[in-house]
């Protein structure tokens, strides 16, 4: 294994690596004592980062996003997580203070600042690590067959580094009524470091859950955080008639690169409900591929994303319609401030065989500075003829006469803008169904905007 | 006593088509005024120049409202001083309900005037108030302003926001075009309900009909972009009777007996999403 890593090094072209990767991946193949079929997906996770490297500017998923910076940085080693309290983590909770909470410190989890209570018999939620040390069967059939090592260069690098993350099982007919909340902090300790987490929910057949995943910073040292690299790789399966709703919050702080992929594959009948809310780090791209595995499957994705300053956040989905008599919905709006720039990526696939497919896909704009930019590219490639399929992408600005309109009624200064892009935004945030992580969530994209906006 | 509006010799333009050309009027405290008067004859544009619509550019004149020189003020600070306009395509706002809409204004002119903000419970007081003025229900608060309102829902809601602000100087820009008998009849009680001593109305309308239940002191025709005739409410029959060729020469009787009536949907940036 130590050789194998070794050769990395040595068989790439220096400026396309990571680098300090290689030593990363032969520390974890070295010390995690993994299960033989773990050791050979971090090989096969090593070999293929080899062989492709991060992706350069030619390569067409990656065109808008360029990766210079975080190829120019050095990786080396966690130092050890700053000691994290409770309290510090208050403001970063949603909902209930009873509802199951998963906390994973700088890529672990923390069985002292976790709160997992007591599930329903037939629910499982907690580490992945866990699940990996007690050899559970669903991990060893799932984890890096949906997120595969080929997926991307970073899921590669995912399957190569992950330590830990979060563990997630519902049995068949099972309904969680509290949403299960996994808050990835990444503390100062990881500054200059690679955090790859993993999470794998698995959904039996019938069952229903809310799982919410927050990534947030905590930092305590003083003046701008240093970089760091949160890479995290979901991947999610749901079970014939399964229902899931899932939120993301990517709030990290200005100095993260952020790169996740989930990967979601759907049985028959069963429904996926998306909210992902990107608050930007110094550069965050997600991308969430949907699997529709069956008829009669529906598949909802939401999206906002917001971003100023020299912030870059790009957003790739890619729902495959393999059968027929699917639905798929999506909405993604974007804030964009200053100089930041926003990527959207929209691929619905659809094959002859998805006949009555019904794909509507929007994505919607609102430029507030001249030199914010978005490059958005709606991407139908439908090899069905009975299908109903349209998208939409639109590039706007804040309305002249909606804002004169209200300056007539008196509502003045800031007060217009911020009521204004909240009205922009408000649309997707609603679709959240959970009301008091629907709720919380308003008030955090109102004070985000308030912000955007000063 | 002085006027609480004076307009003097006031011309704007549109880009470079001047298109307000010397008009001068003088509203009290206490009373009405219509402005009616041919398509296209500038009236709009009075009204969005009093309200601070930046697309005009007053080239001379002034305007004094309440004390103030109007020209120098923004928008929001003409509604801080107690103007309000009921426009005649109200704008819609996706994603903000009427509510919340109605309650920032209200609380905005407060600040502006140096008083205490109302907290929700009591706004929701005032509002259920003013509902009833309009004889609407609370239903409609909850839908985003003017969105997807018919033409008649927006003229209405409008003067809901009258209602509820309530100006020293409304101006009604066609507020009666489009309406039904029964909306008829809830503006000119909105109006109505409105009037006090220290308050006028200028009310902007192509029918005689409305001036049935607001009984204005004063008639106004405005002709390319002065004011070409004054008097009292009997002008408005002799309108309604000759159109307005014998006032112009070069009017278009067509355009007294069937006014448009149709309401522009304000191009947005950002539409509605599905
Ligand atoms: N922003 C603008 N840019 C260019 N021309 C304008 C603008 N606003 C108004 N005009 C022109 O000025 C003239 C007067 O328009 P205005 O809307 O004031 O008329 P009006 O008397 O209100 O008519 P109506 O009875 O049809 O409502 C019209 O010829 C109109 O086309
Ligand atoms: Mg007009």
């Amino acid at each position: 294994m130590t050789s194998l890593a070794a050769d990395v090094v040595t068989s790439r072209a220096g400026s396309r690596t990571l680098r300090g990767f290689a030593e990363l991946a032969t520390a974890v193949a070295d010390a995690a004592g993994d299960p033989a079929w773990l050791a050979d997906l971090r090989r096969a996770a090593v070999a293929r980062f080899a062989d492709v490297g991060l992706p350069g500017s030619k390569d067409e998923e990656w065109r808008f996003t360029p990766l210079q910076g975080l190829a120019a940085l050095q990786f080396n080693a966690p130092g050890p997580a700053m000691p994290v309290a409770i309290v510090d983590l208050a403001p970063f909770l949603l909902g209930m203070p009873g509802w199951p909470l998963l906390v994973v410190v700088d890529g672990y989890v923390d069985r002292r600042l976790s709160r997992i209570g007591t599930l329903p018999p037939g629910a499982t939620f907690g580490s992945l690590a866990d699940a990996i040390a007690i050899g559970h069967p669903l991990v060893e059939r799932h984890l890096g067959h949906h997120a595969p090592v080929d997926a991307s260069a970073f899921t590669a690098v995912n399957a190569a580094l992950v330590r830990d993350g979060a563990f997630v099982h519902v049995g068949a007919g099972v309904a969680l009524q509290e949403p299960l909340h996994v808050l990835y902090v990444a503390t100062d300790g990881a500054a200059g470091s690679i955090v790859a987490p993993r999470m794998l929910t698995v959904l039996d057949r019938g069952a229903q859950a809310t799982v919410i995943e927050t990534f947030v910073h905590l930092g305590h040292a003083r003046g701008t955080p240093r970089p760091q690299l949160t890479d995290i790789c979901a991947e999610i399966v749901l079970g014939e008639s399964a229902r899931l709703e899932h939120t993301r919050l990517q709030r990290e702080s200005l100095a993260t690169y952020h790169v996740g992929f989930t990967a979601v594959d759907q049985a028959r009948a069963s429904h996926y409900r998306s909210f992902a809310l990107a608050l930007g780090g110094r550069l965050s791209r997600h991308n969430l591929h949907a699997r529709l595995g069956g008829a009669n499957i529906e598949t909802l994705l939401y999206g906002l994303y917001v971003a100023r300053g020299e912030q870059l956040v790009d957003s790739h989905t890619a729902i495959f319609h393999d059968h027929p008599d699917c639905r798929s919905w999506e909405v993604y709006k974007g804030v964009l401030a200053e100089r930041a720039r926003g990527v959207f990526n929209g691929k619905v696939i659809v094959r002859p065989e998805a006949q009555r497919t019904d794909a509507k896909q929007t994505n919607r704009n609102l430029l507030l500075g001249d030199e914010a930019r978005i490059d958005t590219k709606p991407q139908l490639e439908i090899f069905a003829d009975d299908v109903k399929c349209t998208h939409g992408a639109t590039v706007g600005k804040l309305d002249d006469q909606q804002r004169y309109y209200m300056r007539s009624r008196g509502i003045a200064g800031r007060a217009v803008e911020v009521l204004l892009i909240t009205a922009f935004v408000a649309e997707v945030v609603a679709e959240i169904t959970q009301p008091q992580v629907r709720e919380a969530l308003e008030a955090l994209v109102y004070a985000e905007m308030n912000a955007l906006i000063a | 006593m002085m006027a609480l509006l004076e307009i003097v010799d006031l011309h704007a333009n549109a880009g470079d088509a001047e298109i307000l050309r010397g008009v001068s009027l003088t509203v009290d405290a206490g009373e009405v005024h219509a402005i009616m008067g041919p398509n296209g004859s500038g009236k709009s544009t009075l009204a969005q120049v009093l309200a601070g619509h930046p697309a005009y550019r007053v080239t001379r004149g002034t305007v004094t409202f309440a004390g103030h020189d109007l020209l120098d003020m923004e928008p929001e600070e003409r509604a801080h001083a107690g103007l309000f306009l009921a426009f005649q395509y109200p704008v819609e706002i996706p994603g903000v309900t009427n509510a919340y809409f109605l309650r920032t204004a209200y609380n905005a002119i407060r600040k502006a005037r140096g008083l205490d903000e109302l907290d929700p419970m009591d706004f929701l007081d005032l509002l259920e108030d003013r509902l009833r003025v309009v004889e609407w229900g609370p239903e409609i608060m909850e839908r985003a302003v003017n969105a997807g309102f018919s033409g008649g829902e927006k003229k209405r809601n409008e003067i809901l926001q009258m209602a509820v602000l309530e100006p020293t100087l409304a101006v009604l820009d066609e507020t009666d075009s489009g309406l039904d008998i029964d909306a008829l009849r809830i503006v000119a009680k909105g109006v109505n309900a409105l009037r006090r001593p220290d308050r006028a109305t200028v009310l902007v309308t192509h029918y005689q009909r409305l001036l049935n239940y607001i009984v204005p002191d004063r008639v106004h025709v405005l002709s390319g972009g002065r004011i070409v005739k004054s008097g009292g409410k009997e002008l408005a029959h002799e309108l309604e009777e000759r159109g307005y060729e014998w006032l112009t020469g070069t009017g278009d009787a067509e355009s007294v007996t069937a006014p448009a009536a149709s309401y522009a949907a304000t191009a947005s940036p950002v539409p509605a999403a599905p």
